[in-house]
């Protein structure tokens, strides 16, 4: 069982490759994309608990020992986001069940799914920055296919910008490797640490890092780099849009956390300030935009805008508290966006639109619907005995701590905007009388509603149970700010 | 060498920013086949100039050229191809479906289409 960190990567992989040669066989493509992502959240369970009893599980790629060949390396906190990317992954197929459309299903959409979850699975495993372009670019291909599946006007439009902005950021990563490798000499993220720390504070170094959150700020969507984002994410179906939603950008926010952790911690007074600053304006943009818009998908993508902007600032502060938060609140992130946008997605589906002035007075026909989307908005606020509230709690106490008044008071006032934005979309949707006297007739939701509902609850319980999931966060944030604790896994000194 | 080379790659990467500021789909996609090229120029450069055999253990040779940038680029070189063909059908698709290659009118806020 050595080899066990890669399940995560080789079920998904597998089934993938399996579901390409039965197309048209909709039932059994369900079948087994079902079955497969099931068995990843397993094995991502078991590694898991592999993890927290012997500590950092590394393998190399062919037996080369580990600056020469490939590492993977599950450290607490990639098996952790592993974990909960293959159980939203789940949810979204059980969900595509019934909101996907059959056209879709017979055009390859679940193998695409299971190739988008190897690309995510494999870039929070991987410990080779090289590795790492290229599981982003699974992804990204992935991602390119779902967007544009179905082939809507709306989404072949859009789905040219979101290809163009990610080509560019792509070769600006080529780039960055390139002189990462010119600098250090090495492709192993471990190793190039280690050489990292010799060369010391060059100037070199901070361009670099500079340049890496220009990279994993356009996949994150970080402020002046987030303009693609609203216009991409309405395009797609609803369990596509979760699916970018929970994963995607989070996959940006795990890179900048790791290489800012791993690589760029000698200079902190400068890039960490940098990215301080952008944080507080992701969130400022990202609350306006909430609040402005009266639609439920752009109310939903602003509101990923300032959680990004949430996460960023945890990360910019380096702190035990700060971090431990940051974890905390990306993981409760990934869960609720997935179900907010699944349930933005009923929803839709329902009324047939997606502007709020067209819908209202659901929660007669649709109680369920109603109060599990108030329970989700309040989780997202953070509003104390749900999943939100200890991440940002964490991440604002650092934040005065490391006397960031300023910051800390726009991470509360941004949760306020994104309280104001969700009850209004709850108010607009669930009470108000609709404008059209006709009620909408009775649709059958449930096979939707129970996914969403899962990752509703599951939220609740990660919320209600924060001390049973805060020993497997603690180890995670302890290997972040102790960077030997990882390099001396990997290159087993 | 290295210094010729980086003037190269950034007249491509200027080139390439360029024609994606443009309106014209096509020229576009031209600037994102550009920008690879230098991107690849590029890696090539940073892991060094320096003469040498190539990198194949048959040449006995006492100095072999860096082969890590190498499997490099090949590996960004196909990426960025299954990129470029994937974008050239989608502009294809775009062209047939929108009626313009023009990116000032592919653009508007209607989410329910």
């Amino acid at each position: 069982m050595i080899n066990a960190p890669i399940l995560p990567i080789l079920i998904p992989l597998v089934s993938a490759v399996l579901l390409l040669f039965l197309p048209k066989h909709i039932q059994a493509q369900r079948l087994i994309s079902a079955a497969a992502s099931l068995a990843t959240v397993v094995s991502a369970a078991v590694v898991l608990n592999k993890v927290k009893t012997d500590g950092i599980q590394t393998i190399d790629m062919g037996s080369w020992p580990a600056p020469f060949g490939i590492t993977l390396v599950s450290d607490m906190l990639s098996i952790l986001l592993v974990l909960t990317s293959s159980f939203i992954t789940l949810c979204v197929v059980l969900y595509s069940f019934r909101s996907i459309g059959s056209g879709r299903e017979t055009f390859y959409y679940y193998p695409i799914v299971q190739f988008l979850l190897v690309g995510v699975n494999g870039s929070f495993t991987t410990g080779d920055i090289f590795n790492l372009f290229v599981f982003f670019e699974i992804m990204l291909m992935s991602s390119y296919v779902l967007i544009v599946i179905g082939g809507t006007r709306v989404q072949l439009r859009e789905s040219i910008k979101y290809i163009l902005v990610n080509v560019i950021s792509s070769a600006l990563f080529v780039i960055a490797v390139g002189f990462l490798y010119s600098v250090t000499g090495s492709l192993n993220m471990a190793h190039i640490s280690v050489r990292l720390a010799d060369i010391g504070d060059e100037p070199i170094v901070t361009v670099l890092a500079l340049l890496f959150l220009v990279v994993f700020g356009l996949k994150g969507g970080i402020f002046p780099l987030y303009f693609w984002l609203p216009g991409s994410y309405a395009a797609p179906p609803a369990p596509v849009l979760a699916l970018f939603g929970a994963l995607l950008t989070k996959v940006g926010v795990y890179a900048i956390l790791r290489t800012y952790t791993l690589f760029f911690y000698h200079d902190q007074a400068f890039t960490h300030d940098i990215l301080a600053l952008l944080a507080l304006l992701t969130m400022v943009a990202g609350s306006i935009g909430a609040l402005a818009y009266k639609d439920v998908k752009q109310i939903l993508i602003y509101n990923i805008i300032i959680a990004v902007g949430v996460l960023l600032f945890g990360i910019a502060l380096m702190t035990e508290d700060a971090i431990a938060g940051t974890l905390f609140y990306l993981i409760h992130d990934m869960i609720i966006k997935a179900a907010l946008f699944m349930l933005g997605g009923i929803m839709i589906w329902i009324t047939g639109t997606s502007k709020m002035d067209k819908m209202g007075g659901l929660i007669r026909q649709y109680p369920a619907l109603g109060w599990t989307f108030l329970t989700a908005s309040f989780a997202l606020a953070g509003i104390p005995p749900l999943s939100g509230f200890i991440g940002k709690l964490l991440i604002v106490q650092a934040g005065f701590e490391a006397g960031e008044y300023v910051g800390a008071i726009i991470v509360l006032l941004s949760s306020l905007a994104v309280l104001y934005s969700m009850v209004n979309l709850f108010m607009d949707v669930f009470w108000k009388k609709p404008k059209l006297p006709q009620v909408y007739a009775k649709k059958q939701t449930l096979s939707m509603f129970v996914p969403a509902a899962a990752l509703v609850v599951l939220s609740v319980l990660y919320g209600v149970g924060t001390e049973a999931v805060y020993p497997y966060v603690m180890k995670a944030v302890e290997a972040l700010i102790h960077p030997e604790i990882y390099i001396d896994a990997v290159l087993k000194e | 060498m290295e210094i010729l080379m980086c003037i190269v790659a950034g007249l491509l990467f200027a080139a390439a920013v360029y024609l994606m500021l443009s309106k014209s789909l096509l020229r576009i996609i031209i600037g994102t086949g550009l920008l690879s090229h230098g991107t690849h120029l590029m890696l090539l450069t940073m892991g060094g100039l320096k003469g040498g055999a190539v990198p194949v253990l048959g040449e006995h040779a006492s100095l072999y050229t860096d082969p890590i940038p190498q499997a490099l680029i090949l590996t960004a070189i196909v990426i960025s191809f299954g990129v470029t063909a994937v974008f050239l059908v989608i502009a294809y698709r775009a062209y047939q479906e929108l009626g313009t290659d023009n990116m000032e009118q592919m653009r508007g806020m209607e989410t329910d289409d």
